[in-house]
């Protein structure tokens, strides 16, 4: 074993990571009466969902809707005058909303009596971590077991690395530096899109690239198309096409792109910026975590089962680490199944849907089976859909690009897949959640009564239109 | 097209787990052929099937639990009603299903073009690529995305069909060592629910079945048995499962006594044989089962504590007011207790008719569900075989049992201090103690056993 310095301290579990998976495995241990470390290099529990992830981006987003509705809003017969976006206070706005949440969970880690240290951890063994203090020195702690949780960073291909700031990743891009007059976002999945969409919102012009054939790729086509309909009237999409080189130049950046389509006048471009979004990679590179029985598989993931165990017994692991779909919410309950595992009790991770959403304008949210996935799998099924142009509430709103749409299975009316594009899919796709893990069927949700005038209607309807008697749906009888 | 539902099963069974499934898509089945080998609560059963054809589909896989109503079989009738699918384009089983509930698909079915201004209103269209996509049935409700023919060995998607339980009735079906996926659900469309599982779980526990929690019934694991010399695996038939069943719960439940007593039949015996031509001509056989029935049907009458069953959940006894008796007849097929109904009510000649009757029918095969219910007692002869004294396990929910050994000639000591050669009939009763105390036990056996040596005991109190 090798030497540890500094003092020595003795805890039931520590939790290296302190995002939303981290912070909620720690304070469920708590909670079930264990004594916890969390050692996180930030001053409060938050991660990167809180401090440059899903909390800054939605603060953002929310900005971008207001100013999105505002221009809508001529049609409607009101009026305004064109924007002025004061930058700093916007920073400060979507700084504060940081603030004031990692501040709570600062707050929670008091009132349970959680261990906080400041810092970053290496592993000594399977029973002992060192953490350097972000304050300066070094502790080591002894523990019964460890959830390593130590989420991911954004991926950089090397060809487009450099270090001009002008080509940023999600982190640079939350941080508002101007708003430049024109803006490249590479990569069109969630990541890009949203904060292409705060980026164009905000007065950019930005042009999208994506790699493969279509935006989202992993989501169904008929839900993408109702977003790519809308997003092409605020950003220039390039689909099938990559960026080969990049070079920082005094007016800007000059982009190579490549592709099919692409004409010529199309393949060597100039941004003011460049946003990098084509992924992310965990963050397995723990110091020594080699010298452990944890093993890491060739994606750079933590192998563990359905108990969040690895093959250390002493050290689960939970979250961005651990796999996709790296969301925050699946980290979380991973965290809480590892916690009661740890505790003695018998838990697993068996979610039969865990939900996705982006948000753009419209949002688009899925959960459960895609049609996808149904078509690789080979499954059949029955697909049951919703346009929002029959929903009351869509009118009123103005929106009826929207869709929903259900998957079924035909011989038991299982709902197996819920699909959502619109204005608050993501508040939508819970109730889908809840029906798939509840293994409720078309007619629970047929009879269950929704409130009117509400876009959680179309999910009511939906159901209904499986059986061809939707209310707001007219289909003559054959 | 025409789908076999479960049929009804007799009087209070409504639905049972299928053991065995014995058919197969592709398999050609005769009016009555059997298709389901079920347990229900009450017994194993086969169910037949009441069409002919060739099956299509096979709806229901062991372990499942069906009820009245629901679909076994999808069968190609044999005398295919002219449709509009001509018979020489019907797909190979499993490639395109027709829809199984045409009452859904009707002609109302899954929207397809919504009609509100949306081309996105319809539903999604076939892709499969070997053509026989929604173009082939472009009436259906169901869409077949699969690609290519799904007799593919296209391994099954890994995590489904899962079984329809909540999270909270995953979770607790996890915490008890149970696999939910094996747990048949009670709630529509096989829902399962909390109860469900704990229905499980105490079954599992009663039966001492592995996978079960940590129970003190849990089965030692075997050892290899050829380490020994050569075996062979039989599979444990249906009534053979359910007997061993039943008796293990049974066993496990019932603190059991048995008392021995003897029975001295000489003067019967010479009644017996003197009247079985007559029974004989009556159709029936004057064995000494059946006037044992007699006989415990009167008892019964004198000891209502005996024709009782225990709740033990709401902590009270049933009384029976009607006396049946169940009568254990051995089979091919293993232990059968067909049941004579209202016993006290009949005569001994009328007993022994129904008796014969209803042995044939067990050892035929025919005897019914219903025709094995509703035992307040059960009695078990083997004196034609031969032994000397058992104990009998209690058919529960009965509380008490009676078994029968061969009777012999013994010498037994006259008032005069010699020996006198007499017929003795070794009886042995069992019962449960939670119902019953032991003088009880003992004076319902020497009841038992006088009436037997005085049949007028009979006339006089029974």
């Amino acid at each position: 074993m090798r030497r540890v310095a500094g003092p020595i301290h003795s805890i039931q579990l520590v939790v290296v990571g302190g995002g939303p998976g981290g912070y909620a495995a720690a304070f469920l241990a708590a909670d079930l009466g264990l004594s916890v470390a969390l050692v996180d290099p930030e001053i409060n529990p938050g991660g990167v969902c809180i401090y440059r992830g899903c909390i800054p981006s939605k603060a953002l987003l929310h900005v971008a809707k207001v100013l999105d509705e505002a221009r809508h809003a001529k049609a409607w017969g009101v009026e305004f005058t064109e924007p002025r976006i004061d930058l700093a206070r916007l920073r400060d706005f979507k700084n504060s909303v940081v603030t004031r949440l990692t501040g709570g969970t600062g707050q929670l880690v008091k009132h349970r009596k959680v261990a906080y240290i400041q810092g970053l951890a290496a592993i000594v063994d399977a029973h002992t971590l060192r953490i350097t203090q972000a304050g300066g020195g070094e502790e080591s702690l002894r523990y019964d077991y460890a959830i390593l949780a130590t989420g991911s960073s954004p991926a950089m291909p090397p060809a487009l690395a450099t270090s001009d700031p002008r080509v940023m990743d999600s982190t640079a891009a939350l941080d508002l530096p101007d708003v430049p007059k024109s803006l490249l976002v590479v990569g069109g999945g969630y990541i890009g899109l949203e904060l292409g969409t705060v980026y164009a919102a905000l007065g950019s012009a930005v042009t999208v690239v994506e790699m493969t054939a279509g935006l989202l790729p992993g989501a169904d086509r008929d839900l993408v198309d109702v977003l790519a309909k809308r997003v092409s009237q605020t950003m220039k999409v390039r689909l099938n096409t990559r960026v080969v080189k990049m070079a920082a130049e005094s007016k800007g950046i000059r982009v190579t792109l490549e592709g099919p389509d692409l004409k010529d006048d199309a393949r060597y471009l100039l941004f003011d910026r460049v946003l990098v979004a084509v992924g992310r990679r965990p963050n397995s590179a723990i110091p020594g975590l080699d010298g452990t029985r944890v093993k890491v598989n060739d994606r750079g993931f933590v192998v563990v089962d359905e108990q969040m165990r690895t093959d250390e017994p002493s050290i689960f692991a939970i979250g961005d680490l651990v796999g996709e779909p790296m969301l925050a919410h699946k980290a979380s309950h991973e965290g809480r199944v590892a916690v009661e595992v740890i505790a003695g009790g018998n838990a697993a991770f068996d979610a039969r849907a865990i939900p996705a959403v982006v948000f753009t304008d419209p949002e688009l949210a899925w959960c459960g089976l895609t049609e996808a996935q149904a078509q690789k799998d080979g499954r059949k099924v029955t697909i049951a859909k919703f346009p929002w142009g029959a929903s009351g509430r869509a009118i009123t709103l103005d929106r009826t690009d929207g869709l929903t749409k259900l998957l079924l299975d035909a011989d038991t009316e299982r709902i197996l897949g819920v699909g959502l594009v619109g204005p608050g899919a993501g508040e939508l796709i819970a109730e889908g959640v809840l029906a798939i893990e509840m293994g409720a069927n078309a007619t629970d949700l047929k009879l269950t009564i929704h409130p009117h005038p509400t876009l959680t209607e179309t999910l009511m309807e939906s159901a209904e239109v499986f059986f061809g008697q939707a209310t707001h749906v007219y289909r003559p009888r054959r | 097209m025409t789908d076999f539902t479960l049929p009804e099963l007799g009087e209070s069974v409504t639905a049972g787990d299928v053991l065995r499934v014995l058919v197969k898509p592709g398999d050609t089945l005769a009016k009555d052929q059997p298709v389901l080998e079920l347990e229900t609560d009450k017994a194993t059963i086969e169910v037949p099937s009441s069409v002919a054809g060739q099956v299509k589909d096979v709806n229901v896989k062991p372990g499942d639990t069906v009820t009245v109503g629901q679909v076994i079989l999808s069968v190609e009738e044999a005398a295919a009603p002219s449709g509009d699918q001509p018979a020489a384009t019907a797909p190979p089983p499993a490639a395109v299903r027709q829809p199984s509930a045409p009452s859904k698909a009707g002609p109302a079915g899954v929207v397809r073009g919504a009609g509100v201004g949306s081309k996105d209103a319809a539903i999604a269209t076939a892709t499969a690529s070997d053509g026989r996509g929604a173009g082939a049935h472009g009436a259906d409700n169901v869409v077949d995305i699969g690609r290519g023919a799904r007799a593919a060995a296209e391994p099954p998607a890994p995590d489904l069909p899962v079984a329809p339980a909540a999270p909270s009735v995953r979770r607790m079906a996890r915490e008890l060592g149970l696999d939910v996926d094996q747990i048949g659900g009670s709630g529509p469309r096989g829902r399962i629910s909390i109860d469900d599982v704990k229905a499980q779980a105490k079954r599992l526990v009663a039966a001492g079945a592995p996978g079960g929690s940590t129970g003190p019934l849990a089965a030692e694991p075997l050892p290899d048995f050829t380490r020994w010399g050569p075996v062979e695996r039989q599979p444990m038939k249906a009534v053979r499962r359910k007997t061993a069943q039943h008796l293990s719960v049974a066993w496990a439940t019932i603190p059991h006594v048995t008392q021995h007593d003897l029975a001295d039949m000489t003067r019967l015996e010479e009644l017996r044989t003197r009247y079985a031509r007559q029974v004989e001509a009556a159709g029936g056989n004057l064995t000494v089962t059946a006037i044992a029935v007699k006989v415990v049907a009167a008892a019964l009458k004198v000891f209502p504590q005996f024709n009782v069953s225990i709740d033990a959940a709401a902590g009270e006894l049933i009384y029976k007011k009607y006396v049946n008796i169940g009568v254990a007849v051995d089979t091919d097929r293993g232990l059968l207790v067909p049941v004579i109904r209202d016993a006290d009510a009949k005569n001994i000649v009328q007993l022994s008719v129904e008796l014969l009757q209803l042995s044939g029918k067990a050892r035929a095969r025919k005897i019914s569900l219903e025709e094995m219910q509703g035992g307040c007692f059960s009695i078990s002869n083997l004196g034609g075989i031969g032994g000397h004294w058992f104990t009998p396990i209690v058919n529960a929910p009965e509380v008490a049992i009676l078994g029968i050994s061969r009777a012999r000639m013994e010498p037994v000591h006259d008032a005069s201090g010699g020996f006198v050669p007499r017929l003795m009939l070794p009886l042995s009763l069992s019962y449960d103690h939670r119902a019953i105390d032991g003088a009880d036990g003992a004076r319902f056996l020497r009841w038992i056993v006088e009436a037997i040596e005085q049949p007028f005991l009979l006339a006089l109190q029974g």
